[in-house]
């Protein structure tokens, strides 16, 4: 009885192949005021792949994260996800059509147990109404063991089993973020955005938290966009980078032309001013 | 013979005939659980025969026969577990390994143990099997239990158990004989035949491969099962390496002998919260396991509410008074008894509860010395814990601590048909039904170890006290002689000072000298605390344990083990007559401990050497400049003067002992 997470199951809901653009998002710029955070980007992500998303602080990678899971909404340009061109649209639209992410400053429910912030996860899964949930009896009860039957298949899969009744806030951190892509994984999303996974973790940390990421791209083909600011990381794991640097795109390409590209390191080290 | 009426019946001498009959007579009785996916899943006996059978035909099927071995690589999973006796029933032979053992000490054993085919338990375990299979020509197949990550692999040579299980199933849905001819292999299997193979690690050189038969292993659990009145009622936890002869006798022997329940954990991790759910009646656990939990009850209750710190306080005195006493069922006064069950109530039995131990029936520690303070803590709970002496090479069991017959200091008496005798040197000999068959392709080993007549030497020194009991003293090899001829076993005298918890390391000089020096090492967050509340002020570890008062405290110590030594007249002669405090924590960076902690005495020798001289030419203090390692790797000295301290002996007031007990 080895716990094996179907990825047929998992794979997402829109049946599309590996290798199809999944999402894209053409001459976006968001501004906020006067300050110009993202300034005509472009490019794509594919079904399938760990799209690394890079850059200086301040660049506007979160800003990109929030635009691609509806938080901002950007005042030129269009987003396609799944071929169609998405509209303005709220957060939990973008959950519910498959789009989940993790935060950089790690957002659980202190209080509440590695299971409980987990089963949140579910929430929007969750079909019986509420009175039947306020009963938790009948249908309510019975969605809930299938929903916990998915999220225990993923502490499984996150090797989390030890901390299940712990509460999240006394856990470590690198714990911590660990239950955070728990959470984001229960919503069996198409497309997993993640925030710095690795920020402020250990070596050790970091390695475990590549190898799920790699796990969860691989066994459940998720498609990933992450940011993140360990390049040895980045390297690693991603199939294509994109550079942003001051709100505009300096590069985009595989890991190793990415690195070789004199913008990208003039933007990471700086260039002499000229007199 | 006690316990249940069927294990009375010793006509099944091998475990796949063991497993028939369980099969029958403890059919819907839980034989296994595991927990997977938060719940726990259980196997009756039935199914797990049904498992067993269903694999064992899918293991003929690609070439698995009579003399073959299968290596089983992985943490305590039910199915490593079936594997073992699918591996019987063909006449095979199951050869369980670390699995936490580097690359090429497990390839040393696969090679030597020329396993054809390897059960393993996950990706990790494959990878390490593959990564040196171009040096293991005759490993064949691989077949793994979890098969997650393993879907993208070449699956020419390596199999999941499920399909295993599923080619094994139709070829008995097609074909009838097939059942039959397996139960004909069962019944053709042999008492004396080899069951299995558990290579030991050894102090020196490469690990050598025990053999034990079936003899040796059911004989052994059948004993073990009377011993402590087991049945098929009990539940245990198999969370220690399946490659340990102790997890193998615990969770496979006495389990089938007995038809209890083995309960696997749902990783390592959660071993705790696992235990509690199941609350197993016979556990057995290292030593290092009881003090972690004493430990983490301690500090927990240093939090706890003032009413409840109370509480505990006086109930743990009601305990420590009479909880020992009454569980070796002698008189008690009413009051006590009175007082001792309302601590039940209060404070013992949420305490049990939150170790998982409510039911525990009988539970076990040995490897090390057991710190007296430990054991008489669980003791006083209620909780039957006792020691035992055991070895591979003896299907475990030597010597057990009988109900009733508890003593801290001593591993119990020779255990159900052991025979017992002590050496010239002091070197403890047994001779039982568990003795092994030999090592395997290694004769030369063998004979050191086994005399013709079937004496195992055990390779530890020890003596029979008065009553019986043994009492294991150290390593045969390290003990020694002072000049004066008194005996002198290091280890003996470091234990009995390393149960204070002021003291964290200890290492004793006396082999050919006139006395016996030692050095301390104090325990910083013991010392530390101390300090603290005493007023006592000190910037470093150093200043602290050169204090005088420290020194005061360390030299009570001593002074309590020296009495002690001279309670026991083999022992009186090399009590303690010089001490000093080390200025410098022993470390394993300074290559003063090994990576496991333990003191690396001839490296210690060498390195203090100016210290040990002071110790013996009578000088008073010594200035000494030590080289240390930082956790960088830079290099630094420490110095110091060390104060060296002289102990007034003690006159030995023991009886002379007994020699041998046979």
């Amino acid at each position: 009885m080895s716990a094996f997470v179907d990825p047929a199951r998992m794979a997402g809901h829109s049946g599309m192949e590996k290798g199809e653009v999944l999402l894209r998002v053409d001459n976006v710029s968001l501004s906020f005021g006067g300050v110009k955070a993202i300034t005509n980007i472009s490019f794509d992500i594919v079904k399938g792949e760990v799209r690394a998303i890079i850059g200086p602080n301040g660049a506007g990678k979160t800003s990109m994260l929030n635009v691609i899971n509806g938080f901002y909404h950007p005042q030129e340009g269009t987003i396609t996800w799944r071929g169609k061109v998405r509209r303005k649209m709220k957060p939990y639209e973008a959950a519910s059509n498959g789009i989940a992410r993790t935060f950089q400053n790690v957002a659980l429910f202190k209080g509440m147990t590695t299971l409980d912030n987990i089963m949140t996860g579910r929430g929007l899964k969750m079909k019986s109404n509420f009175i039947w949930q306020c009963l938790h009896w009948g249908p309510a009860l019975k969605e809930e063991i299938e929903h916990r039957r998915k999220v225990e298949e993923i502490i499984d899969f996150l090797e989390i089993q030890a901390i299940r009744k712990t509460p999240v806030g006394r856990l470590p951190y690198g714990l911590q973020k660990r239950v955070e892509l728990a959470r984001a994984l229960a919503m069996e999303p198409e497309l997993l955005l993640l925030d710095e996974p690795m920020a402020g973790m250990n070596l050790e940390e970091k390695e475990d938290m590549s190898r799920f990421i790699l796990d969860v791209n691989q066994q459940f083909g998720t498609t990933i966009a992450l940011i993140e600011h360990d390049m040895g990381v980045v390297m690693d794991l991603s199939d294509r980078v994109v550079v942003l640097d001051y709100g505009r795109k300096i590069a985009d390409g595989p890991p190793d032309e990415v690195q070789a590209s004199q913008d990208v390191i003039d933007a990471y080290l700086g260039v002499p001013h000229e007199h | 013979m006690a316990g249940s009426p069927v294990v009375e019946r010793l006509d099944e001498d091998t475990f796949p005939k063991i497993l028939l009959r369980n099969a029958k007579v403890f059919a819907d009785r839980p034989a296994m659980r595991e927990k997977d996916l938060g719940i726990w899943q259980a196997w009756s006996w039935s199914e797990v025969l049904e498992e067993i059978r269903t694999f064992a035909i899918g293991l003929q099927d690609i070439g698995f026969t009579e003399g073959d071995r299968i290596a089983i690589v992985g943490t305590n999973r039910p199915r490593l577990y079936w594997t073992m006796v699918a591996a019987q029933s063909l006449g095979g032979v199951p050869v369980p390994l670390y699995s936490d053992s580097v690359a090429e000490e497990m390839a040393f054993v696969l090679e030597h143990a020329e396993v054809r085919f390897a059960c393993v338990e996950d990706q990790e375990q494959v990878d390490k099997l593959l990564s040196m299979s171009e040096g293991l020509p005759r490993l064949e197949h691989v077949i793994y239990d979890d098969p997650r990550g393993l879907r993208d692999y070449d699956h020419t040579r390596l199999h999941s158990f499920e399909e295993m299980q599923a080619v094994g199933r139709k070829a008995l849905d097609a074909d009838p004989a097939r059942e039959r001819a397996w139960l004909e292999r069962i019944a053709k299997g042999k008492g004396d035949d080899i069951s299995v193979m558990l290579y030991t690690s050894g102090t020196t050189g490469r690990p050598k491969g025990v053999m034990l038969s079936f003899d040796n292993l059911v004989i052994s659990g059948r004993n073990g099962n009377a011993f402590d009145k087991l049945d098929e009622h009990e539940e245990t936890l198999a969370y220690l390496p399946m490659a340990w002869i102790g997890d193998h006798v615990f969770s496979l022997a006495q389990a089938y002998t007995a038809g209890y329940c083995v309960n696997c954990p749902e990783s390592l991790e959660t071993v705790l919260s696992d235990r509690r759910e199941i609350a197993p009646t016979y556990f057995f656990a290292p030593p290092r396991v009881f003090e972690g939990l004493l430990t983490h009850i301690m500090v927990r209750m240093e939090d706890a509410s003032k009413l409840k710190k109370k509480m505990f306080d006086v109930f743990m005195g009601v305990a420590k008074r009479v909880g020992e006493r009454i569980l070796n069922g002698e008189d008690v006064g009413l009051k006590d008894r009175l007082a001792y069950w309302l601590g039940e109530i209060l404070v013992y039995g949420p305490l049990k509860n939150q170790m998982g131990f409510t039911r525990l029936k009988v539970g076990y520690t040995a490897g090390e010395a057991i710190g007296p303070e430990i054991f008489r803590f669980y003791r006083s709970l209620g909780l039957n814990l006792k020691q035992l002496y055991g070895q591979t090479e003896a299907s475990v069991y030597i010597t057990m601590q009988p109900d009733g017959e508890i003593y801290g200091d001593t591993v119990g008496k020779p255990a159900t048909q052991v025979e017992l005798k002590i050496a010239e040197n002091g070197e403890v000999l047994y001779r039982s039904p568990g003795v092994f068959v030999g090592y395997y392709k290694n004769d030369e080993a063998t004979k050191s170890t086994k005399t013709e007549d079937g004496w195992v030497l055990t390779g530890d020194a020890g003596f029979i006290a008065d009553n019986g009991h043994l009492k294991i003293i150290d390593r045969a090899k390290d003990v020694g002689k002072l000049t004066s001829g008194a005996l002198f076993a290091p280890k003996y005298i470091e234990n009995k000072l390393k149960f204070f918890p002021d003291v964290k390391e200890v290492v004793a000089f006396g082999d050919g000298r006139d006395f016996c020096g030692v050095f301390v090492n104090i325990d910083l967050t013991a010392v530390g605390s101390w300090a603290e509340r005493n007023n006592v002020n000190y910037a470093s570890y150093q200043e602290l344990a050169q204090h005088p008062l420290v020194y005061d405290m360390i030299e009570r110590h001593v002074d309590q083990v020296n009495r002690d030594l001279a309670g026991e007249p083999m022992m009186a002669g090399a009590q303690i007559k010089r001490f000093l405090v080390l200025h410098k924590e022993l470390d394993a960076d300074d290559g003063e401990l090994t990576r496991t902690q333990k003191v690396r005495r001839s490296f210690i020798a060498e390195r203090y050497a100016p210290l040990i001289e002071a110790l013996y030419d009578g000088s008073t203090e010594k200035h000494v400049k030590t080289e240390v390692t930082y956790e960088d790797g830079r290099k630094g000295a420490l110095e110091a003067t060390v104060e060296i301290r002289d102990m007034t002996l003690h006159p030995a007031s023991g009886r002379n002992i007994q020699e041998a007990a046979e």
